[in-house]
């Protein structure tokens, strides 16, 4: 997915009756003047008394587009971020694209900012010249003599706030090609003081996730759902649940992937379900256990692959390794995985006085339920609407290409009379046994190095459960057969590797799986990281100097991915760990990113391995918000460690093992001593920094596991070896 | 049956059932929403509140149990303390998503009215039951030093 440059330059703007300026993107695409605020695209709205509010296009799950993309609208409008607000823009996806998806509105793959850089910097661009224009105007002055600092217009020896001029600069065509500010005269943008929009809200109780909405009216309902994943309900006994007092009903989902239990309220919902029993027919349910996955995934991956991913010459491949002086193989395996962000899965469905439904939802990926809303409710779309308030948390579960937990609030809303608002509550267990696990994934390398410690031969076969097959997503991301998201970080590494093959075995979905933080980086940096160091130990080498002789000479892909892996080495001390640790380094890119990550640990696997610090070194492109770049590498860092150290999704016959924090248990504060986080100065345009941060820590953990003991080639390492301080 | 919660120096009456958690009262009842549901088990800490001035996890509590009690949420919090974690929480920015901080801040009041000055060790002791899953742990460490500094000045 990448950002279509050609659509950057789309911008309008209208006139708006009532005095409120709107900068914004004509549905099509095309810039126009005097249209009604309805028939726009807002990116930025100014009210009559000046309040400047940016909308945001993508949610906010904790990763910052709130600041980040406030940020780009104050700086090139020219007010501070004290004066500035934000709302989270109306599912509509004509206006609010993601433009690295198409026409398609939601948040994911990293591309909120990278997609939005430029739309934005131009919104607030446009409203500037108009509100100067306008004093220009007023004044009888020449625009190119006024200026628009702090919400202040001055020039031609006048000055005033920017609200005086709202009114006329409404009234105005926007302009073509706003002129954005050269990057030297960046105020807000790069600037590590700009604080978060939401720190507030967040840290006195007051910020409104869709957890906490209490409509008028409303039931809960949380689904009963197969213990055995894909089992169907053919019918229930609620004799128990009558006698919790705010009970109301059960039913049947239409599609028979549970029973709706509706209560008055949250607890006698949970109460209310543990005491109903159902019928399951689980003639098609999953029957497996993941030992059997395991086996089917492990025999895949050393049989012939299915796929040649990049059409390279295998039998060269295995002729140079044949011929090597030493062959290094390893195999892996990487279980289920679940997401399991803070807040459980909810959303709340009401009718609207129109006929038409209201969604409140943390919503990542507002298109695909609107559309699934539609069909449902037998609707057009403009009578969908999507309220987007703020998520706890994601990691990719919000967004599925089936809407699974809206779907469901949907099909339980549809059972009702619709008097009522139903408010769809998952709990932990819910959470944690529902499936859309990221997937479980063999890999198998074998790396041949002539007599000089170069590499003569990499064979990489992977054998994957397709995220993307079967989906929504399939012809944008799936070419050939291959599911790019399986090979992702192999196929396209920057190293550059001497006879690389890379080979793909589609294995049958265990449960559904589904894109994790960082998607199929998640396992290919691991292997990648870790197989680079098992061939600079055989080849004798130290593990920094291996990295970067295989970048060396390449272009500008190559020399981001070796700066921020010298960075990271010269910040985290390489080489001179203090007595009694040891060090790993690992580096990736992903979503445009280069991120190096260098991991020191004491003790030893046997005593308890404890992560002392990770020095972490981030090249981003231009880094809109540095203190939220540093935050999401300290939050990937540690949900890449955590999951690796200690977490797993496993199934006894078709029955997921783990159900809550207890048995899935998440990282801790002790568990990571110190992280620090050093951003390579850029001027490139910005890329993400979601993801980016996960993948190279888990294997610079395992690299500094192996540098004094086991070497750690099954995940997690807690059940493979290795103990934790 | 009928209880009587002191929550946030008020008295409240509500009706609910023995064995009803604490939160769900507090949530579906009261509508104080910054008390946060993560897991129900006591696993994660998002539910935390103060009952006589210590963190007890509200998911664990019964409402019966609680009557009697002075019962403090994040939306009642006022102290020295807690303005001097809550300040240093925005002076550091440590949210993200911002599901489990009403928790950790409870959790975080908890320990600086315990102990004022402590190590680091002490805050990752006392912490370790507030889950963060965005892993904000080290700006959470960060604002229960700077707190500590602010107590002091
Ligand atoms: S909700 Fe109470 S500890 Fe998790
Ligand atoms: S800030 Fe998201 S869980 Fe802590």
């Amino acid at each position: 997915m990448t950002l279509d440059p050609s659509r950057r330059g789309f911008l309008a703007s209208a006139a708006a009756a009532a005095a409120v300026l709107y900068v914004g993107v004509r549905p099509n695409g095309a810039l126009a003047a005097g249209a009604a605020p309805a028939q726009l695209n807002p990116f930025v709205k100014i009210s009559a008394d000046g309040t400047v509010t940016a909308i945001v296009k993508h949610f906010e799950k904790g990763q910052g587009p709130a600041t980040g993309l406030t940020t780009l609208i104050a700086e090139e409008l020219g007010v501070s971020m004290e004066d500035i607000r934000y709302e989270f823009a109306p599912s509509d996806a004509a206006r609010y694209a993601n433009l690295a998806f198409g026409q398609m509105q939601g948040t994911g793959g990293s591309t909120a900012m990278a997609n939005s850089f430029m739309q934005y910097r131009q919104a607030g661009a446009a409203a500037r010249e108009m509100l100067i224009k306008a004093a220009a105007e007023a004044w009888g002055a020449d625009a190119a003599g006024l200026s628009l600092e702090d919400g202040i217009i001055t020039g031609a020896g006048q000055s005033a706030p920017i609200a005086e001029f709202v009114a006329a600069a409404a009234r105005m065509e926007a302009p073509a090609e706003p002129r954005l500010k050269d990057p030297s005269a960046f105020r807000l943008i790069g600037n590590p003081q700009v604080k978060r929009k939401d720190s507030l809200p967040k840290t006195n109780g007051t910020a409104k996730f869709a957890m906490d909405l209490h409509l008028p009216g409303q039931m809960v309902a949380v689904i009963l759902r197969s213990p055995r994943m894909g089992g169907l309900a053919s019918g229930f006994d609620d004799t128990g649940a009558k006698a919790v007092k705010g009970y109301i009903r059960a039913a049947v989902l239409p599609n028979q992937a549970g029973v709706a239990v509706y209560a008055e309220n949250t607890w006698a919902a949970f109460q209310a379900r543990e005491a109903i029993t159902v019928d399951w027919d689980v003639s098609n349910a999953e029957h497996r256990s993941s030992d059997q996955i395991r086996e089917e995934l492990l025999a895949a991956v050393n049989a012939e692959p299915e796929f040649n991913v990049t059409g390279a010459d295998h039998a060269a491949t295995t002729e140079q390794i044949a011929g090597a002086a030493q062959v290094v193989e390893q195999t892996f395996y990487f279980p289920l995985l679940a997401h399991a962000p803070m807040e459980p899965l909810t959303c709340t469905i009401e009718a609207d006085a129109d006929g038409g439904v209201t969604l409140h939802d943390g919503c990542q990926f507002p298109s695909g339920p609107h559309m699934a809303l539609a069909q449902i409710f037998q609707l057009p779309m403009d009578k969908v609407r999507i309220n987007t308030m703020f998520a706890g948390g994601s990691f990719g579960r919000r967004a599925t290409p089936t809407a699974d937990y809206q779907v469901e609030a949907a099909l339980a809303f549809a059972l009702t009379d619709r008097t009522r608002p139903v408010k769809l509550v998952w709990s932990r267990e819910d959470d944690i046994t529902g499936g859309y696990y990221r997937p479980a994934v063999a890999h198998r390398v074998r790396v041949g190095l002539d007599a000089e410690g170069n590499i003569a031969g990499w064979d990489h076969r992977i054998a994957a459960q397709s995220i993307l097959k079967g989906t929504a997503f399939e012809s944008m991301m799936v070419h050939g057969g291959v599911d790019h998201s399986s090979v992702e970080g192999v196929a396209d590494t920057p190293y550059r590797i001497p006879g690389q093959f890379t080979g793909l075995t589609d294995v049958a979905k265990a449960t559904s799986v589904l894109w994790w933080r960082s998607v199929g980086h998640t396992h290919t940096a691991y292997v990648m990281e870790v197989m680079m160091d098992e061939a600079a130990r055989a080849a004798g080498r130290d593990p920094v100097e291996f990295r970067l002789a295989l970048l060396e000479g390449g272009g500008a892909d190559q020399q981001r991915l070796a700066g921020v892996l010298k960075l990271a080495a010269e910040k985290g001390g390489w080489g001179s760990a203090p007595e009694g640790r040891s060090q790993g380094i690992a580096v990736h890119k992903s979503f445009g990113s280069y991120v190096a990550e260098l991991v020191e640990i004491s003790g030893s696997a046997g005593d308890g391995v404890k992560i002392e610090k990770v020095t972490c070194a981030v090249d981003c492109g231009i880094a809109v918000n540095p203190d939220v770049v540093k935050a999401q590498m300290e939050g990937g860092i540690g949900y890449g460690l955590g999951h690796a150290m200690r977490n797993q999704i496993t199934l006894t016959e078709g029955v997921v093992d783990q159900s809550n924090f207890p048995d899935y248990e998440p990282l801790r504060i002790g568990d990571i001593g110190a992280i620090e986080v050093h951003i390579v100065p850029s001027a490139e345009m910005p890329t993400g920094v979601g993801e980016p941060g996960t993948p190279p820590a888990a294997p610079a953990l395992a690299n500094a596991i192996a540098a004094d003991g086991p070497r750690v080639t099954e995940l997690p390492m807690a059940l493979n070896g290795v103990s934790f301080a | 049956m009928a209880i009587s919660l002191n929550l946030n120096g008020q008295t409240h009456q509500v009706e609910a059932e023995p064995g009803t958690p604490l939160l769900w009262v507090i949530r579906d009842e009261l509508k104080l929403t910054g008390t946060k549901f993560g897991c129900g088990v006591a696993a994660c800490g998002a539910c935390t509140v103060h009952l006589d001035g210590a963190p007890v996890r509200s998911c664990q509590t019964y409402v019966e149990d609680a009557e009697g009690a002075e019962i403090t949420t994040i939306e009642g919090l006022d102290s020295k303390v807690s303005k001097a974690v809550q300040d240093a929480w925005v002076e550091l920015d440590v949210v993200q998503c911002g599901y489990c901080q009403s928790g950790q801040i409870m959790s975080a009041v908890g320990l600086l009215s315990e102990n004022a000055r402590p190590t680091v060790e002490e805050i990752d002791d006392y912490m370790d039951g507030n889950a963060c899953r965005c892993a904000t742990y080290q700006r959470i460490r960060a604002a229960i030093q700077r707190a500590s500094e602010m107590m002091e000045a």
